[in-house]
C-alpha cells in the first residue's frame, strides 16, 4: 500500500467521523467543531490520492488551500450564529420542536 | 463577438461583487438604488448573453487570459444562459420589492416606539419576553421586532454573484466554491431578522448546506484522484461505460449533497422553517432561485459526465421526487402558517423537477420540461412570497385565519397570488402548465405511465393549497380586524412577477430554443 493511499484512506475515516460527529452531536461547538473534522478528512483525500509515483501534484493542494479559507469562512459564520442564538435564547443546541409546525 | 474585457459572462459575477462590497462598506440599509441600477446592467447583460449564444452558439471565456487546465474557465451554454436570465430576471424586481418594504418595516418600527435593534450589535437587547415571542411559533416571519433589512444588500449581492458563477463555471472544483458562497450567503440572509427562531432555522440550515458540500467535496477528491481532472468538458469522454467503483462512490456523494441543498424528499426538513421565517424579500430569492442552482448543477452532471451511471440513479431520484410532492402539498394543506404554507409548496414543487430524470433518456422534450419547470416555478413562487409579504404588513399577521377579508383590501396583491397559483396548478396558458405539458408528453412518448398520475395529482394537491388560502381572504371582514397600509410598489411587483410567470407560457417556444444552444 502506498502512502498516497494511506493518507486517502485516513481521509475517508475522518470524513465518517466528521459526519457522524455534525449529524448526531447536539452540542452546537462539538457540530461545528466536526464539520472541520470532516472537512480536513475531504482534503487529505485530495491531498493523498493525487501523489503518484511519490511526486505531489501542485493542483489538489491549490485546491485544499482554497477549500480551507471556505472551511474558515463557514467555521466563522457557525460559530457566530451559535453565539447569537446562545445569547438569544441560552440555549447551546438545535431544539427539536423549533423545526415543527 | 466583443472585446475579452467586455465579456458578459465576467461582468455578471464582477458587477454583484463590486455592488454588494460597496452597500457593506457604506453600512446597515444602505445601497439599494446601487444594487437595483447594478441589477437592471446585468439584466441588459443575461440577454445581451443569450442573445449572442442564439446568434453564434455556446461561448467559453478565459479568465484573465489563462485557459483550462492553467487558469480557470467560464463556459456558457443554452441550459446556463437560461439560469441567469431566471436570476436576474427574479432579482431584480425583488430589489425593487425588499428597498420598499424595508423602509416600510423601519418606519413602522419608529413608529411603535421600538428601538430598531441597531444600537450595540454584540449585546443584542435580549429580554425574555422578547425571545419568548420570537420562540412562539405564531411568531415565525413576523415583521414585528425585526431589525428591518440590516445587511440584506451586500449578502443578496454576493449570492447573486455566486448564482451567476456557479452558472458559469466549467469545473467541480470551480462548482464546489460557488455551492459554500452560495450557501453562505444564504444562511446569511435567513439570519437576517434575528429572532430566535430564525437564528435556529439558519444554523440548521448552515449545518444541513455544510454537511452537504463536505460530501460534494469529497466526491471531487475522488474524481480528482481517479481522473486527474476536474473540467466537466475534459471529463465527459474519460467516464466510460465501465465506471469504476470510485467514480461510482463519487457521484454517490455528490447527489447526496447537492440533493440535500435542494430539499428533495428526504432532505427537505431544513427548509420550511428557513424559508418560512424569512423576512418576504429573502424567501423569495431563497426559493426562487437558490434552490435551483443545486438542481441545475445535477442536471449538468447527469447529462455529461455521469450520463452511463444515470441508469441507477434515474428511479430513485424520480421515486423521491414522487414522495415530495404528495408529502410537501399534504404539509402545505395542513400548515396554520400562511409563509409555511408557500414553503411547504417548494419542497412540492421540487419535487417535479426530479421528475425529469427517468424520462431524460427517452427524448430531448423532458429537459426542456425540466427547464421550463424550474423557471416558472422561480418566477411564480417569487411572485407569491411576494405577495404573502404584503398580506402579513396588511393584516399584521401570518395565520391563514388572519388572511379574513383581505380580497377587498388589496385585491391587486391577492389577483397576483391566484396568478401565482395557476402557474403551480399548472392550468394553461401558464408556463407551468407548458412544463408539466412536456413532462407527461416525455411519460407519454417513453410509456411510462405512472409519471402521468403523479404529474395530474400533484396538480390537484397545487390546487387545494392555493384555494385554501383564496377561500379566506374572500370571507367577510371581521369588523375589529386591523389593517395597515402597504407600499403601491410591493403589490406592483408581486403582480408583474406573476404575469411573468403565466405570460412565459405563450414565449415557450423561445426558451426551448435557447436551452437547445449545446455546449
Amino acid at each position: 500500500m502506498s502512502a498516497g493511499l494511506l493518507y486517502a484512506l485516513a481521509g475517508v475515516l475522518l470524513f465518517v467521523l466528521g459526519a457522524a460527529g455534525v449529524l448526531l452531536a447536539t452540542h452546537l461547538l462539538r457540530r461545528v467543531l466536526a464539520f472541520n473534522v470532516m472537512g480536513s478528512g475531504a482534503f487529505l483525500v485530495l491531498v493523498g490520492l493525487a501523489q503518484r509515483g511519490g511526486v505531489a501534484d501542485p493542483v489538489p493542494q491549490a485546491m485544499v488551500l482554497t477549500g480551507i479559507v471556505v472551511a474558515v469562512a463557514a467555521t466563522a459564520l457557525a460559530l457566530g450564529l451559535a453565539r447569537a442564538l446562545h445569547a438569544r435564547t441560552g440555549r447551546t443546541a438545535l431544539s427539536e420542536e423549533a423545526s415543527r409546525d | 463577438m466583443t472585446e475579452a474585457w467586455l465579456d458578459p459572462a465576467a461582468w455578471l459575477i464582477l458587477l454583484p461583487l463590486l455592488w454588494a462590497s460597496l452597500s457593506f462598506l457604506t453600512g446597515p440599509r444602505r445601497g439599494g438604488r446601487l444594487a437595483i441600477a447594478a441589477l437592471a446592467v446585468q439584466a441588459v447583460l443575461a440577454v445581451r448573453l443569450a442573445q449572442e449564444m442564439v446568434a453564434s452558439g455556446a461561448r467559453v471565456h478565459a479568465v484573465g487570459g489563462w485557459g483550462a487546465p492553467l487558469g480557470i474557465d467560464l463556459m456558457a451554454d443554452g441550459l446556463a444562459a437560461v439560469m441567469l436570465l431566471l436570476t436576474q430576471a427574479v432579482a431584480l424586481p425583488i430589489a425593487l420589492y425588499a428597498q420598499a418594504y424595508f423602509a416600510n418595516a423601519h418606519h413602522r418600527a419608529e413608529a411603535d416606539g421600538s428601538e430598531p435593534a441597531q444600537g450595540s450589535p454584540d449585546i443584542e437587547p435580549s429580554p425574555a419576553g422578547a425571545s419568548r415571542l420570537a420562540d412562539d411559533p405564531r411568531a415565525h416571519g413576523a415583521p414585528r421586532r425585526v431589525a428591518p433589512g440590516g445587511h440584506f444588500w451586500p449578502l443578496a449581492g454576493f449570492l447573486i454573484a455566486a448564482l451567476n458563477a456557479l452558472y458559469l463555471s466549467a469545473d467541480l472544483f470551480n462548482l464546489y466554491v460557488t455551492l459554500e458562497l452560495m450557501g453562505l450567503a444564504a444562511v446569511g440572509l435567513v439570519a437576517l431578522g434575528g429572532g430566535a427562531a430564525q437564528l435556529a432555522a439558519a444554523m440548521r440550515y448552515l449545518l444541513v448546506s455544510l454537511t452537504a458540500s463536505g460530501a460534494y467535496l469529497l466526491g471531487v477528491a475522488l474524481i480528482y484522484g481517479t481522473y486527474g481532472t476536474v473540467s466537466i468538458a475534459t471529463l465527459a469522454p474519460l467516464v466510460g461505460r465501465e465506471v469504476p467503483l470510485a467514480t461510482g462512490l463519487a457521484a454517490g456523494l455528490m447527489l447526496v449533497g447537492l440533493m440535500a441543498k435542494t430539499a428533495l424528499f428526504p432532505f427537505h426538513a431544513w427548509l420550511p422553517p428557513a424559508h418560512g421565517g424569512a423576512p418576504a424579500p429573502v424567501s423569495a430569492l431563497l426559493s426562487a432561485l437558490v434552490v435551483k442552482a443545486s438542481f441545475y448543477l445535477i442536471l449538468r452532471l447527469w447529462l455529461t459526465p455521469f450520463a452511463p451511471l444515470a441508469e441507477t440513479a434515474e428511479w430513485l431520484m424520480g421515486g423521491l421526487g414522487t414522495a415530495a410532492i404528495l408529502w410537501g402539498s399534504w404539509q402545505a394543506l395542513r400548515t396554520r402558517h400562511i409563509k409555511r404554507l408557500v414553503a411547504w409548496s417548494t419542497v412540492a414543487q421540487l419535487g417535479y423537477l426530479f421528475l425529469v430524470f427517468p424520462l431524460l433518456a427517452a427524448d430531448g422534450l423532458a429537459l426542456q420540461a425540466g427547464v421550463m419547470q424550474a423557471v416558472a416555478h422561480g418566477l411564480a413562487k417569487a411572485a407569491m412570497f411576494a405577495a404573502v409579504g404584503v398580506l402579513m404588513l396588511a393584516t399584521g399577521r401570518d395565520t391563514l385565519d388572519g388572511l379574513a377579508g383581505v380580497a377587498g383590501r388589496v385585491p391587486v396583491t391577492l389577483f397576483a397570488f391566484g396568478l401565482a397559483g395557476v402557474t403551480l396548478m399548472g392550468l394553461p396558458p401558464s408556463a407551468g402548465f407548458l412544463a408539466k405539458w412536456l413532462l407527461i408528453d416525455a411519460a407519454l412518448v417513453s410509456g411510462q405511465w405512472g409519471w402521468v398520475v403523479v404529474i395530474i395529482a400533484g396538480g390537484l394537491l397545487a390546487a387545494g393549497y392555493v384555494f385554501r388560502v383564496l377561500r379566506v381572504a374572500f370571507l367577510a371582514v371581521p369588523a375589529d380586524a386591523p389593517f395597515h397600509p402597504v407600499p403601491r410598489r410591493l403589490e406592483w411587483v408581486a403582480f408583474a412577477l406573476a404575469t411573468a410567470s403565466v405570460a412565459l407560457g405563450l414565449r415557450g417556444v423561445a426558451l426551448a430554443h435557447l436551452v437547445g444552444v449545446a455546449p
